[in-house]
């Protein structure tokens, strides 16, 4: 008897097993969390060289290295990979490792789901990857896959990237409703809803916009599956369908999603601008209520994406009104960030550096949307590079700076060592200067009227796309530098203390750094 | 797992289906919205109207477009590509066809008409679309459409589209396309 008891003490206190089943079998959400994250930084990367590709093609007029075919491949791979395989298993891999640590519990809580959730992700992406050695090469018609380009005129991948599509969907929501129910159910006596770390509000919301959408996204492709190989006529106007409605579904998707590339990142910044200014985040409830009231006004907006498609007038007044409102709770959040730095005690470390540059740029990007929202002004702007500039402003020094903050933010927690602040700041220079370079003549040719998704263009708009190209060259390489910073951090460093940064609050940083195997076994006690 | 976590759990797992059904279900809630508000363009057969008629119409330009349906040989085109219409009259217009290859088809042409929001107050009296065509090899034909555009026509439009798609409907029998005609409508 006793000797079973003792057994049983043991696996409580047992590491990390050794060797590469430790992270197949993994249930552990440190462990999975970092798999997250790895996945994400090498789908970045391969995005990020695909990017490059367009880039190169793009800095002069007249077609240089690739075949326009080949050019549309990149930029639709390049689109999907950096959505579903860069921002979003990046913040599912920060939910895996912060949420629980933040609201004190063991463990994610269902923790073999979550298993299954990160590893079906490689098989995607080996799916949607290996279409472009297959004949006809890979999809071709833009991440938005509008039919009937990704279903009449689709090349024979299409259905490769079809059932990509669906297992990413099937990993985001079990993801998503393993987060929900960790949240609902796993936090520690006295954390309240309304006491919650605020990326644990993000990390909500999130979820929840996740499992309302995804499967809507996974019936759009199925429709295209359906039409492509089992006679049926959704977006085939020749058998009754309609293509219009394609897009009516996949923006009712793909505008919550565009949110849930957004909402963590607000989660991150806040905890780390309150850290670096050393106050009290500036009004906590009406920042929840702002991510509230975002979340819920997504539903009712995805018809600015198609202005063009020849709305009937009231509608197109509804979508840009409805859209317009948005600025009001965007504008809450931005006005309480300054106003948490507002008279702090601020010091610039990397973190910070990339959370105040996600204030200034995210907001570039969120005014540029407020154009685009003006139906008259849309005419003009749609599809052209004004749209390319908005979009990228919103998820690169947006959604993917945040990203880097919450890595140099919490690595001393993940590892133990401090990071190289030297190579930090420099890594987030290069990547400020490269970013604004890139994308901020974008607004200029867009304006000018140069059309998105072309391997060629005027010669008119030479000049300002080869300082985008430069740009793009600078910012991709200057990511290598990140991935030298951060696999240097792992090897070792300077010994990071417990709280590590002087103005953190949370209960992932009253656990040891690095946090140990098992964090809140027992529940912590919260006033 | 304590209760209340398999509580949560199951909510969840049930909104995913349903979400997966409601996407779904967007197909014929968009035909519904669609024909509520009257912006599909779909115009159907009218009934001779005196109220319609009006000597204080304004003139507006109406365009006339023809497609062929990818599997569709035939020639197919508008006698004249722009009329001058007076609001408030009947006018009449043509459109030409011919079967090209050798063997006897039938055809069925589907309109449409941008923008949306003129296709309410645009009035069919007679159109080939609401009927069949069946060509011998090699025959030809001028296909008549009679239509008036109401003067309650927004004052902002100045010009209509009026474009029809021509399919090949000979393999289809009447029950099947009675079906699809269920369908559409």
């Amino acid at each position: 008897m006793s000797a079973v008891i003792e057994n049983h003490h043991d696996d409580h206190h047992h590491g990390p097993a050794k060797g590469i089943t430790r992270w197949l079998y993994t249930t552990n959400h440190k462990d999975i969390g970092t798999l997250y994250l790895w996945f994400s930084f090498a789908m970045f990367l391969i995005g990020g060289a695909m990017a490059m590709v367009i880039r190169a093609e793009l800095f002069q007029p007249g077609m240089q290295i690739v075949e326009p075919e080949f050019y549309n491949q990149m930029i639709t791979l390049h689109g999907l990979i950096m959505i579903f395989g860069g921002v979003m298993p990046a913040f599912v891999g920060l939910a895996n490792w912060l949420v629980p640590m933040m609201i004190g519990a063991p463990d994610m809580a269902l923790p073999r789901m979550n298993n299954l959730s990160f590893w079906i992700l490689p098989f995607a992406f080996f799916i949607l990857l290996s279409s472009l050695f297959m004949e006809g090469g890979a999809p071709n018609f833009g991440w938005t896959f509008y039919a009937p380009l990704s279903t009449t005129y689709a090349p024979p991948s299409v259905t490769f990237f079809i059932f990509s599509v669906h297992i990413m969907g099937a990993s985001s929501i079990m993801g998503s409703i393993n987060v929900v129910v960790t949240i609902m159910n796993m936090r520690a006596p006295g954390v309240d809803l309304m006491k919650m770390p605020l990326f644990v509000w993000s990390w909500l919301i999130t979820a929840y916009l996740l499992i309302a959408v995804m499967p809507v996204l996974a019936g759009a492709v199925t429709m295209m599956l359906m039409d492509i190989h089992f006679g049926t006529s959704f977006f085939n106007a020749a058998g009754g369908g309609d293509p219009v409605l394609f897009q009516h579904i996949f923006w009712f998707f793909g505008h919550p999603e565009v949110y849930i590339m957004i909402l963590p990142a607000f989660g991150i910044v806040s905890h780390i601008i309150e850290t670096f200014s050393r106050k009290q985040l500036f009004g906590y409830s009406s920042m929840v209520w702002a991510m509230l009231s975002i979340a819920i006004l997504s539903f009712v907006v995805w018809a600015h994406h198609m202005f063009t498609v020849g709305l009937p007038l009231a509608a197109e007044i509804f979508f840009m009104w409805a859209t317009m409102l948005i600025a009001v709770p965007t504008g809450v959040k931005v006005f309480n960030w300054v106003a948490t730095m507002f008279r702090g005690s601020l010091t610039f470390e990397t973190p910070m550096l990339f959370a105040i540059s996600f204030v200034v740029l995210f907001t570039i990007g969120g005014l540029s949307g407020l154009m685009l929202a003006i139906v008259p002004a849309d005419f003009q702007y749609h599809d052209t590079y004004f749209v390319v500039a908005h979009f990228h402003y919103v998820l690169v020094p947006g959604a993917i700076f945040s990203i880097m903050a919450a890595v140099y933010y919490w690595i001393p927690k993940w590892c133990g060592n401090m990071y190289d602040e030297r190579l930090g700041k420099l890594h987030f220079w290069l990547s400020f200067i490269g970013v604004n370079v890139t994308f901020f003549p974008q607004h200029f040719i867009g304006l000018a009227g140069m059309p998105r998704r072309y391997p060629d263009y005027s010669l008119i708009f030479a000049d300002w796309n080869m300082v985008s190209s430069v740009g793009a060259f600078l910012f991709g390489f200057s990511q290598l530098l990140f991935l030298f910073i951060v696999i240097k951090t792992v090897m070792g460093g300077k010994k990071a203390t417990d709280q590590v940064w002087e103005g953190a609050k949370g209960l992932e940083w009253t656990v040891a750094s690095p946090a140990p195997y098992h964090t809140f076994s027992t529940p912590p006690k919260v006033d | 797992m304590k209760k209340d976590a398999k509580k949560t759990l199951i909510k969840l797992v049930v909104a995913v289906p349903l979400m997966f059904a409601f996407g779904f279900a967007l197909v014929p809630l968009y035909d519904v919205f669609c024909e509520v508000t009257g912006i599909n363009g779909k115009v159907f057969q009218s009934e001779y109207s005196e109220d319609l008629i009006t000597d204080d119409g304004r003139t507006i330009a109406i365009q006339f477009i023809s497609t062929n349906n990818e599997n569709m040989p035939w020639t197919f085109k508008p006698s004249e590509q722009v009329m001058k219409i007076e609001t408030g009259k009947y006018h009449g217009a043509t459109f030409y066809v011919k079967n090209t290859t050798n063997r006897k088809m039938t055809a069925q042409a589907v309109p449409s008409v941008a923008p949306s929001n003129a296709a309410a107050h645009l009035k069919k009296l007679e159109c080939f679309c609401f009927e069949q065509q069946e060509l011998m090899p090699g025959e030809e034909a001028l296909l008549p459409v009679k239509l008036l555009v109401s003067n309650e026509l927004p004052s902002n439009i100045k010009n209509i589209i009026l474009s029809y798609t021509i399919f090949d409907i000979t393999d289809y029998n009447d029950e099947v396309l009675a079906h699809h005609q269920m369908a559409a409508e």
